[in-house]
């Protein structure tokens, strides 16, 4: 079953996702704020209009599938599921604890909702390929669909599972790339520059490449998304230009990849994401 | 009992046509199977799987590291990959998707490692894995399998459809000496007793079997009697095996076409230290990498023949 949010909903439901990722990260103090918030809306759009999944079910062999390739964005996958109603979604306060079902790299074996285990860079995207092959083969028509950092691109893996996503024409499987122009050590021009770019890295090895000028606009994204469904044979970038930590001050300022603040900072960050919330709902209302 | 040929004349059949004869079987009746390979299909015969069932055959060129992560994604659809590539890079080349992708996530990827060991010959180091399988060790719940012949590698493929994990299971390319007969019936995680002995007890798996048997004959000339064990599976351990004898013999020789420091010999020294010591003698590659050079000759430089088990079975028996 697919949520039918419109873009008003959308809007609030990315905001909420940020403030609850912030939250599930300052219960443990420390985590990859950067990375998660540049992805807020694309998980927003996906969970609120394209996903066909089931709460109650979530191994239904029919679904739609979502890998997080860039592993380490744990907390806005649990924030989105957590609110889609997979758990409880302060359950996820736990992160990172002893015993607990949320670890900041997303694992299937703890977390429902969450298909494939990933963390080590490059392998979600060939999973996620894996997948798409062997749903078409037993006759499954369900999308999978996987984030992949710009920083990951650097993995070789990344361009192995690319072209053979391409020989074997998986137009079920729909990378969403966010390309928020920074990684650990600084922006991927500095440590590791991307030659052409990766729309035309992708569009080189065979892929239909959907260009996200806005990476962070609910509408921009939709309309991608929506283009994505049109099957023909090729698997689908959307390659989403995206702003790293976008939303908070302090984080898209630093591109705060990986943020340990006192307690205070987060309360701050967290009011600020409150407000952020707030004022798309007075909006909405208006 | 087990019925054994043991009569050390190659066979006629080549040692992966077990495999990929097995396989296809398997495929026949079980539509979950599908065949993986990085581009070393027509090495082992595979073109056979691609010709039978070419929907479910895919070439994923010579990219390791993505075919191991995508069978991952393939297992968890519900399918069974089997993956083949040379032994080396079956298990260096894309060992953190085994470990994650597949190990970790409890997807269930049976990976075939051909050339073991030094049958690698004349391919020489970069093509000769003498760590594949104690890198498969690392991994705790994988299966870890170095079979003997046609005959067992033939019945493990089978059995292999039906474990839940990742497995690992070595393959030797060319036509090798017969051990055990046609329809012979193995367990994973259970080892054979060849031959009954009272003095030492010889461990091997894979080629190093038929070495093993040799040696038990030269060792009965000479008045000493060697209960020889197949371990063709190396995780799970046969313990329970391993222990009977040795309570017997008091004295262990163990042989493998691998690293001893992570293979076979400390796998066994490991249980033994740990539950019932004996003097051990291990048989196989030192601190060494790989060379050119015929599977014979290389027998002989890293001391793997019948006659350099025999002497270290003397100095076991010597250190009782």
């Amino acid at each position: 079953m697919r949520k039918q949010m419109t873009i008003p909903e959308l809007r609030e439901f990315a905001a909420t996702i940020r403030l609850e990722t912030l939250k599930i990260i300052a219960s443990f103090g420390r985590g990859h704020v950067g990375g998660c918030l540049s992805i807020a809306d694309a998980m927003a759009v996906l969970y609120g209009r394209y996903m066909n999944v089931d709460p109650g079910d979530p191994l239904m062999k029919d679904r739609d599938w979502c890998v997080l390739s860039k592993g380490h964005a744990g907390p806005v996958f649990y924030a989105t599921l957590g609110l889609c109603g997979f758990f409880p979604p302060e359950e996820a306060l736990t992160l990172n604890q002893g015993g607990s079902r949320f670890p900041s790299h997303s694992d299937h074996l703890l977390t429902p909702g969450v298909d494939l285990t990933t963390g080590s860079l490059g392998q979600g995207i060939s999973e996620a390929a894996g997948a798409a092959l062997g749903n078409r083969l037993q006759g499954i028509d369900s999308r999978v669909y996987v984030f992949v950092g710009d920083g990951e691109a650097d993995e070789g893996e990344v361009w192995e599972a690319a072209q053979f996503a391409a020989h074997y024409h998986l137009d079920h499987l729909i990378a969403l790339i966010d390309e928020n122009g920074r990684q650990l050590d600084g922006t991927c021009e500095e440590v590791m520059s991307h030659g052409k770019g990766l729309a035309a890295k992708f569009d080189a090895f065979g892929w239909k490449v959907l260009d996200v000028k806005d990476g962070n606009d609910i509408e921009q994204i939709d309309k991608a998304l929506a283009e994505a469904q049109n099957a023909d044979g090729r698997p689908v970038a959307l390659i989403l230009h995206t702003v790293k930590g976008k939303g908070i001050r302090f984080a898209e300022e630093s591109g705060a990849h990986s943020s340990g603040l006192s307690k205070e900072e987060w309360a701050a960050v967290i009011r600020e994401a409150e407000e952020n919330l707030h004022t798309i709902q007075e909006g909405a209302g208006a | 009992m087990r019925k054994v040929i043991c009569d050390h004349t190659i066979a006629k059949r080549n040692f992966s046509d077990a495999f990929q004869t097995s396989l296809r079987e398997e495929m026949r009746t079980d539509s979950r199977i599908v065949y993986l390979d990085c581009d070393l299909m027509g090495c082992i015969n595979a073109t056979m799987i691609q010709e039978e069932f070419p929907e479910r055959t895919f070439n994923f060129g010579i990219q390791e590291a993505n075919a191991m992560a995508a069978a991952a994604g393939l297992a968890a659809t519900g399918l069974i990959p089997f993956f083949h590539s040379f032994g080396v890079f079956a298990s260096r080349r894309c060992f953190d998707q085994a470990f994650l992708s597949a190990g970790y996530s409890e997807w269930p990827v049976h990976v075939i490692g051909s050339d073991a060991g030094v049958t690698a010959a004349n391919n020489g180091a970069t093509h000769m894995p003498l760590e594949d399988c104690g890198l498969y060790l690392n991994i705790p719940n994988a299966v870890v399998i170095d079979p003997a012949d046609y005959a067992q590698c033939y019945c493990l493929t089978k059995k292999l459809v039906d474990v839940p994990a990742i497995s690992y299971m070595r393959l030797v390319r060319k036509a090798y000496k017969t051990v055990y007969e046609d329809g012979t019936d193995f367990t994973i995680g259970k080892g054979v007793l060849l031959r009954e002995g009272n003095d030492v007890t010889i461990i091997a798996s894979g080629i190093m079997v038929n070495n093993a048997l040799e040696a038990a004959e030269i060792l009965e000339s000479q008045g000493i009697w060697a209960e020889v064990l197949d371990l063709f599976t190396w995780q799970p351990l046969d313990e329970e095996l391993i222990l009977h004898s040795l309570a017997k013999t008091g004295a262990l020789v163990t042989c493998e076409n691998h690293r001893t420091a992570t293979g076979l010999g400390s796998l066994v020294a490991n249980l033994t230290a740990q539950k019932y010591p004996v003097p051990q003698e291990f048989i196989g590659i030192k601190d060494s990498y790989g060379q050119i050079g015929s599977q014979d000759y290389l027998e002989t430089i890293y001391h793997m023949k019948a006659e350099d088990i025999a002497q270290a079975a003397r100095r076991a028996i010597n250190r009782k």
